[in-house]
């Protein structure tokens, strides 16, 4: 429910997250130390033919743009008022490329990889006291947590209607803070009493 | 950690992510940063869980949206939001819930306003202070413009304060010991 990954076969399907996020990195910091607009726009072609190699269709692009097409249009009317269109332009094309590589990159890896990728990637950090184990039960509660949240707060909303509460925000979110810490505290003696190790 | 805390910093980013699922206030046509109950989910953490495992729920959160879960409000995630002009807000966010947290630790006896002025530090000047040059750069718009442009948020972001402080200040009395 919560992936936006995109099935395939490809080269690019069938890399690690870890290399993919690490390019993606690098490709950013490179646009961002380019200041011609023709490499961009460069770019911009390479992103779209890795597009067509992942075998995504021109509506997968059109869907990693459209959140933002406000936002390009704005930064393209401001820039061309400020400081003419070869800006605007140069401004709006780094901005897109940029999106679209890292749409590439979530397209193309399921979010359970990359929670691996995560959790391999941080036993680097074991040193300095990050337990690997740890982070792996925090992201998997999290996603368990949100549709629970949902639940309790539909619940609440329903309580304080039949009082007449229901525009109040406080109404709302002190009883659904204050149910769901109690509730976490039932689940981290369960996770204590199954033998997890803290 | 205890696993306590570890299930705590899971329910405050799954609360942020949770607050995302009301509708975002964009505004009409102009596509910025949408006003989000977002926020108020960073404002919470420090303020509940304190500077330590808040600034934890808000990374852990923030490297959820990197991964490509869409949590953000109106579905947005994935590395790209981090380069578009709200990246430096989203950012920003451990920072934030750590400063809210510690002012609250370092002076408990505060009273309502000085607890809203903590929190308004946090929630507002942190953020702000690594957002605002963040979107200037990205859009490569001056300081001073992207700065007007934030004018517009901060009544908005005022309001979230206060409800972050009572709902804080009633969790706090209502479970002392979290």
């Amino acid at each position: 429910m919560l992936d936006m990954y995109s099935p395939g076969t490809s080269v690019l399907h069938r890399l690690t997250p870890g290399p993919k996020i690490f390019a993606l990195m690098g490709l950013g910091t490179a646009l961002f130390l380019t200041e011609s607009t023709y490499v961009v726009a460069g770019a911009l072609m390479c992103v779209l033919a890795l597009y067509r190699l992942a075998a995504l269709s021109l509506r997968q692009v059109w869907n990693q743009i459209r959140p933002v097409l406000w936002l390009l249009i704005l930064f393209f009317a401001l820039q061309w008022w400020l400081s003419g269109p070869m800006l605007a332009a140069f401004v709006v094309l780094r901005l897109a490329t940029l999106l679209l590589l890292a749409g590439l990159v979530t397209l193309t890896s399921r979010a359970s990889d990359m929670i691996d990728a995560i959790s391999h990637g941080l036993k680097f950090l074991r040193p300095i006291g990050v337990n690997p184990a740890k982070v792996g039960l925090a992201i998997s509660l999290t996603l368990r947590f949100i549709p629970v949240l949902a639940q309790v707060t539909a619940e609440v909303r329903e309580a304080q209607k039949v009082r007449g509460l229901e525009r109040s925000v406080i109404a709302l979110a002190l009883p659904v803070a204050i149910r769901t810490l109690k509730m976490a505290e039932d689940i981290s003696d369960a996770i204590d009493a199954r033998g997890f190790k803290s | 950690m205890n696993t306590k805390s570890i299930v705590y910093i899971a329910l405050f980013a799954a609360l942020t992510a949770a607050l995302g699922l009301f509708p975002p206030v964009a505004f009409a046509g102009l596509g910025l940063p949408p006003i989000t109950a977002q926020s108020l989910g960073v404002m919470l953490a420090g303020a509940i869980l304190g500077a330590r495992r808040g600034a934890l729920a808000m990374l852990l959160f923030v490297v959820l949206v990197a991964v490509g879960l869409p949590l953000l409000s109106g579905g947005r995630g994935g590395f790209g939001v981090f380069l578009s002009g709200s990246g430096g807000f989203l950012l920003a966010w451990p920072l934030s819930a750590y400063v809210i947290g510690w002012l609250l630790q370092r002076y408990k006896g505060a009273n309502f306003a000085m607890q809203c002025l903590f929190v308004s530090y946090g929630g507002i000047l942190v953020m702000y202070a690594i957002g605002v040059p963040w979107m200037a750069v990205i859009a490569k718009l001056e300081l001073s413009k992207a700065m007007t442009i934030m004018l517009a948020y901060i009544p908005g972001d005022l309001i979230k304060v206060v409800i972050a402080t009572i709902i804080a200040r009633g969790v706090r009395k209502a479970l002392p010991n979290i």
